[in-house]
């Protein structure tokens, strides 16, 4: 028999046949094309997330008043046919009526921009100290500037800010959803799987907190951290606000899901079999519907980051010198403002973009992860 | 009838349960920052230069009661909330009814059409590309939608306040022109209203739009499948009657049922675009009265938001349960 079976499945049908599920879910998920894509960038947000230092060309926190609202050189990848990148020189002059600087763009004066140039020094990965950053302007007079999204109201450079801006907001994103999850997998699992009272206060518990209005209790609770608090107690506060609310879906569909699979033979077999409750639950029931979980809370992950975006630029989220997405769009609160610095704005784009690549992302993996769909 | 009327009394007997229970909760949130509106009374007099005895405020803190303990002030709330009396504005010093009562108004005419622009717009497009499916307008549809959800409302109430300031020279903030800010309440105001009104409504409702698109979409495509499209359409109906007259109302069914859930969830979405765009609004009331402690007018506030929630949620409930016989048997069974 071992002779004439094949070591290497060799047909499509046979590698099929003997995928494990989650061979079968990459399958189906690699023909979204929209998602693929979208998962990819994600996976390059994240790399920033993990060392946004790194990515930085100015020290985010550097402020010079003499620098403020500097527009966008845009980076320019050939110098003629060689690929060479640059940017322009900007050069200021104070307008003497309105006593603002003036910037120009000066495509003439050409700033070489160089790959691991040395910079201000920070640690790596939180370990190894280094000044090697990834872009950077070389000049010979030292005195060169690269702003490729240009500068705030205070002279800070806003490619930096919202690097590391994008830690922040992406981090609080998945741990506000991991905290929904491991609450609502808790809480929905033992209301499904233990039924009797413990369902039902669980239940009126979720019906609860689903008839607060979110916005205004969100405000509320932000409005109530202490204002001496650290950035990571705050940051630490509102994933715990923001995953008050989230858990309660995600913990009704996984009661719904017990309850249904209570009932499955494998359970019972299991059982009969002389499995413990907490191998039953967690080997046999979790797995079925693992894929499940993971798409729907991809597909929660944007309402946090729009939600942390929106508490932040009213000022009740993260609160500078901590830097979010939100933090920076505070700085385009003032229209007249943005009419003069429209590249102020540059931070919501990267909102929606993030928003959109999660929504991809989490309805192509429902979809992959849905064994009936074609 | 009678299991239907059962389960709508039971639900309005927990009304009042459930209200107190968030009047207690909203009142620990609104006690909870440390200080009290008199601490950061005194800061920011501080802030601007002048200052205030210690006697005096010590006087302020008995005339309002905040130095009783807190379950006192609880029930002090609670006393006047019963006889319909809000309070009284710590930093206004007007009584929080009169503060509210217009703003409420607006509040609701702003969701009220924002909602009918959701409906009038969504409808329509879900139909469309639901019955043209993969054609142009239907990808162009789904890319809009996409980019809908995913924009903050304060971001595209932004851009939009950008756009007309810097390319049409034009403020859009606000309900009214300035010559109707104070006036009183005339046909000239409700038109001066409608005016500045649209635009807000449009910004509160593009996300909701955009998702009920989807929804109408995939419901409707479902429907359309199904054997008795098919009958229809070889008896010879047209095409534009046979999706209205049968499955375009299945697929509004479950959409129909969200309406209660839905108008509260834009009178507190509206909180921040309001504040974006300084509307006369209820929502920048209430972030005022929170960042400065005026606890009592925030507490009426929060405990307004969560009346009206809760009795949109038995209004979704009950169109629900009357909609679709499967979840009324459910209900009347329990």
């Amino acid at each position: 028999m071992s002779v004439l079976a094949p070591a290497v499945p060799v047909t499509a049908e046979e590698r099929v046949s003997v995928a494990s599920s989650w061979r079968l879910i990459w399958w189906r998920f690699r023909k979204h094309r929209l998602a693929l894509a979208s998962a990819v960038v994600l996976i390059a947000l994240y790399v920033v997330v993990l060392c946004p230092d790194f990515f930085s060309t100015q020290d985010p926190e550097a402020t010079d008043a003499r620098l403020a609202f500097i527009p966008i050189q845009r980076l320019h990848v050939f110098d003629g046919l060689h690929p060479s990148p640059w940017v322009p020189d900007v050069a200021g002059k104070r307008n003497l009526t309105t006593l603002r600087m003036e910037w120009r763009v000066d495509e003439t004066r050409r700033i070489p921009v160089r790959f691991f140039v040395t910079g201000y020094s920070y640690r790596l990965l939180g370990l190894v100290p280094t000044r090697i950053h990834l872009l950077g302007a070389a000049a010979a007079d030292g005195r060169a500037r690269l702003y490729l999204l240009g500068t705030d109201r205070l002279g800070r450079d806003q490619w930096s800010r919202l690097v590391h801006g994008t830690r922040t907001s992406m981090t609080i994103g998945l741990t506000a959803v991991t905290f929904s999850v491991v609450l609502g997998v808790l809480l929905g699992g033992i209301s499904g799987y233990c039924g009797g009272p413990a369902d039902a206060v669980i239940q009126r518990l979720i019906e609860l907190l689903q008839s607060l209005p979110t916005i205004p209790i969100w405000l509320a609770l932000t409005a109530a951290l202490p204002r001496d608090w650290s950035p990571q107690q705050v940051f630490f506060a509102i994933t715990v606000i923001l995953s008050l609310v989230g858990w309660t879906t995600l913990g009704r569909e996984v009661r719904g899901r017990f309850l249904a699979l209570r009932e499955e033979d494998f359970v019972l077999a299991a059982e009969l079999a002389g499995a413990s409750q907490g191998r039953i639950i967690i080997r046999h029931m979790v797995p079925t519907f693992l894929s499940h979980i993971i798409a729907t809370s991809t597909l929660a992950i944007p309402a946090m980051i729009i939600n942390e975006t929106s508490l932040s630029f009213l000022g009740l989220g993260i609160r500078p010198p901590a830097i979010s997405w939100g933090v920076l769009l505070q700085e385009a609160q003032n229209i007249q403002t943005v009419a003069l610095a429209p590249w102020l704005l540059v931070p919501g784009a990267v909102v929606i973009l993030s928003v959109l690549a999660f929504n991809l992302v989490g309805d192509g993996l429902r979809d992959a992860a849905d064994p009936y769909s074609q | 009838m009678a299991p239907m009327t059962r389960y709508v009394l039971k639900r309005l007997v927990l009304l009042p349960a459930l209200l107190f229970l968030f009047s207690v909760a909203v009142f620990a949130i609104v006690q909870a920052p440390p200080g009290d509106f008199l601490t950061t009374y005194v800061a920011t007099l501080a802030s601007s230069g002048s200052s205030i005895s210690a006697e005096q405020v010590e006087a302020l803190r008995r005339e309002y009661g905040l130095d009783r303990p807190i379950w006192v002030q609880y029930l002090k709330w609670m006393e006047n909330l019963a006889k319909g009396n809000l309070g009284l504005s710590l930093e206004y010093q007007r009584p929080n009814a009169e503060l509210i009562g217009e703003r409420l108004v607006l509040t609701m005419v702003l969701a009220l059409l924002s909602f009918v622009f959701t409906w009038v717009v969504a409808i329509p497009a879900g139909i469309y590309s639901a019955m043209h499916p993969r054609s142009a307008i239907d990808y162009a549809l789904t890319l809009v939608n996409y980019v809908g959800v995913a924009t903050p409302n304060f971001m595209l109430a932004l851009v939009l306040m950008w756009g007309a300031f810097a390319y049409l020279d034009m403020s859009v903030t606000g309900l009214f022109s300035p010559d109707f800010v104070e006036a009183p309440w005339s046909v000239a105001r409700v038109v001066d209203l409608l005016k500045h009104v649209w635009l807000p409504a449009v910004v509160l409702g593009v996300a909701g739009t955009a998702r009920l698109t989807r929804v109408m979409r995939a419901n409707l495509l479902d429907e359309l499948n199904k054997p008795y499209v098919t009958t229809a359409r070889a008896k010879g109906l047209s095409e534009w009657r046979l999706v209205v007259r049968y499955p375009a109302r299945l697929a509004l069914n479950p959409l129909v049922s969200t309406i209660g859930w839905y108008l509260p969830a834009l009178f507190s979405g509206s909180l921040i675009v309001a504040t974006v765009m300084n509307l006369p609004n209820i929502g920048p009331l209430l972030l005022r009265a929170l960042i400065n402690q005026d606890m009592y007018l925030a507490g009426s506030i929060l405990l307004i938001y969560c009346f009206l929630t809760i009795v949109g949620t038995l209004i979704s409930d009950i169109l629900l349960a009357w909609l679709d016989p499967r979840i009324r048997f459910e209900e009347g069974m329990r």
